[in-house]
């Protein structure tokens, strides 16, 4: 039989079981749509990342205290606790050449107070370059000023909740709040932004470095960010700092230097895998489609046994009626593909359309992977309701049994 | 054309075998008129399904134009079947959600045949059986006999050399019945070898050979208008 005639033929079935078709078509645009619209959840949270990092600034590098790698020859003989990362420290790798800007972060936890109300919060000591390298701005005030690098200043930038928290809706800035034990000045509120790197900055409360210094009576620094020239070469810097820091640290190359490249490329990589394994989930329910047809179409092929004799009576061959049930399944496979496709893009836009902030987008390779499993599958599954077909005895198909 | 030797065929009906065809031997020439005739269960409907290359003996032979069919593979069957012999059935089988030009068309589109010489066939068949003016509609706004007629155009679209009706006015009434015959009987007139399986003695009697069958024998075989020659009591009876 010629694909057009094939074509017409199967039409007319569908046309003559509607209601069977159109549930089966549901099916499978639901596993297809399904497949696509999960995946895109997937690729959506890696887009996110990515739009995260690069909103830092694609040239920053972050120096953690401590050495952090997991390929290494046993454990050290020496209990050697690594040396704390000091602001000295931080202020010679700022002086390499190709640093633009150089922020060191103390980190601890504070209680901020204003009369009655005291909140327990993050709070970091840096200086002007944190918000620089974080690409952070102030809604109101000011951020902190250079003086802030080497002066322990009284004072504070506050997020915007936990300003809201303190002081409501009436005045911040020129305003005491109590830190731990000291009394600063709020001089800046954050703006709005929310996270940046999994940080919630609307509740957090940053002061100068020399300040926190005292406030926490350490001078182990959480991490020093720094953001180097376009021009410079990474890789060389990287070694700089990392020679620089042996020269300070009798020997010892006890710090960990994170390019946010290498770090992208994990989160990258994780996300990736993430959304293939939600791929292969989500295939499960193609796979569900599939065997529905294979029940369906068995169904139909006992319901169709005369016009399958007389089909054998009046020539056609095996192959023919194999032929004409597994096109029927795939006929069925790519008109559902086509339906579950124009669902998951409706409701992609509709969702873009909603909430433009996360990039919900299916990777390139969603779509025939979703159509691909949904045709191996509608092949599979229908070759054994085509080869029984096939296989009927066309004497006791005629008589309607068998 | 047909030749049949020693062809047996057994079927289990239940728990006991069933020998629906004992060493039928046959020989059928091109352009004869063939009536069988039996009581129910006598192999009439197997031993049309044997000639048809629906079925296949259990053993013996059956040549079909000098072509040894046993061993044809079940491809090579169809072929021939499709475009050697037409098949009509008591109970029709039209397929119902097909018009009645679509059912006839079936056979042409199995073979792959062009649109324009598909078109063509089907017009002409249509009108043999005078039933040009009902090409659109489907088999249930149809009577009986017109679609009887319908079947005996998909039967004949492919312009085979052998028909094989198994009863078929064993659903109609006596007018439509007729009807039905005499389009038959125009057919072999034409050339075409008809062999008609039927319970109806006066339908049979029309035929220019008669076969009777009895418990999967032929009992009887004997030539109307050839008087001369004696009566041939089946050789294995």
């Amino acid at each position: 039989m010629k694909l057009l005639d094939q074509f017409v033929f199967t039409g007319q079935i569908f046309q003559r079981h509607r209601v069977r078709t159109c549930l089966l078509l549901l099916a499978v645009g639901i596993g297809v749509a399904s497949v696509i619209l999960l995946t895109s959840l997937g690729e959506g949270a890696r887009r996110y990342v990515d739009r995260e990092f690069s909103a830092l600034g694609n040239r920053v590098l972050i120096v953690l205290p401590g050495r952090k790698e997991t390929t290494g020859s046993g454990p050290p003989i020496y209990g050697a606790v690594p040396r704390d990362l000091t602001l000295e420290d931080a202020n010679a790798l700022g002086r390499i050449p190709g640093v633009l800007a150089m922020a060191p972060i103390i980190a601890g936890m504070t209680t901020v107070a204003r009369d009655s109300r005291s909140r327990e919060v993050i709070t970091l000591g840096s200086t002007d370059a944190f918000f620089a390298v974080r690409k952070l701005d102030v809604g109101a005030g000011r951020i902190l000023s250079p003086r802030s690098r080497t002066e322990a200043m009284a004072v504070c930038v506050l997020g915007v909740k936990l300003k809201r928290e303190l002081f409501g809706n009436s005045r911040a800035l020129g305003e005491w709040v109590r830190i731990g034990d000291r009394r600063m000045r709020v001089v800046g509120v954050l703006e709005e932004r929310g996270e940046s790197l999994g940080l919630d900055l609307r509740d957090m409360l940053v002061i100068p470095v020399r300040t926190a210094e005292q406030l926490f009576d350490s001078p182990g620094l959480f991490r020093i960010v720094l953001d180097i020239a376009a021009s410079a070469d990474s890789d060389k810097i990287q070694r700089q700092m990392l020679s620089v820091i042996r020269q300070r640290h009798d020997g010892e190359e006890d710090v960990t230097v994170i390019s946010q490249d290498s770090m992208l490329a994990a989160f990258d990589n994780i996300l990736s895998a993430l959304t293939m394994a939600i791929a292969a989930i989500s295939s499960i329910s193609l796979l569900v489609a599939g065997i529905l047809i294979m029940n369906i179409s068995l169904i139909s092929v006992s319901q169709r046994r005369r016009e399958i004799g007389l089909l054998k009576a009046i020539g056609a061959s095996r192959r023919q009626i194999r032929q004409l049930f597994v096109g029927e399944s795939l006929l069925l496979i790519s008109l559902g593909s086509i339906a579950g496709i124009l669902f998951a893009f409706g409701l992609i836009f509709l969702f873009a359309n909603l909430w433009p902030q996360f990039p919900l987008m299916p990777p390139l390779w969603a779509v025939p992977a979703a159509v691909g499993i949904a045709f191996l599958t509608g092949l599979t599954f229908s070759m054994l309701p085509a080869r029984r077909a096939a296989s009927l005895d066309p004497v006791l198909a005629l008589r309607g049994l068998q | 054309m047909i030749r049949l030797e020693r062809v047996n065929k057994t079927y289990q009906v239940g728990e006991s075998p069933l020998r629906a065809l004992r060493d039928v031997s046959l020989t059928i020439a091109s352009g004869e008129y063939l009536s069988v005739m039996g009581p129910s269960g006598s192999g009439k409907s197997t031993l049309l399904n044997m000639i048809g290359l629906l079925d296949r003996p259990d053993s013996g032979r059956y040549w079909f134009d000098d072509i040894a069919t046993e061993q044809l593979a079940e491809e090579r069957r169809a072929r021939l079947r499709g475009a050697n012999i037409g098949f009509i059935f008591q109970s029709f089988h039209l397929v119902n959600r097909l018009t009645a030009f679509e059912n006839i068309e079936l056979p042409l589109m199995l073979a792959e045949q062009p649109l324009k010489r598909r078109r063509e066939a089907v017009a002409e068949v249509l009108e043999m059986v005078g039933l040009t003016s009902r090409a659109r509609h489907k088999p249930n706004q149809l009577s009986g006999g017109q679609l009887q007629r319908v079947a005996i155009a998909r039967a004949i679209v492919m312009r085979p050399r052998l028909l094989l009706a198994d009863e078929p006015t064993g659903n109609l009434d006596s007018r439509s019945g007729g009807e039905v015959i005499e389009v038959l009987e125009k057919l072999n007139r034409e050339g075409i070898t008809l062999i008609m399986v039927t319970h109806d003695q006066t339908i049979g009697d029309r035929a220019t050979r008669h076969i009777r069958m009895v418990d999967g024998q032929i009992d009887h075989d004997h030539s109307h208008n050839d008087s001369n020659s004696p009566q041939v009591k089946n050789e294995t009876a």
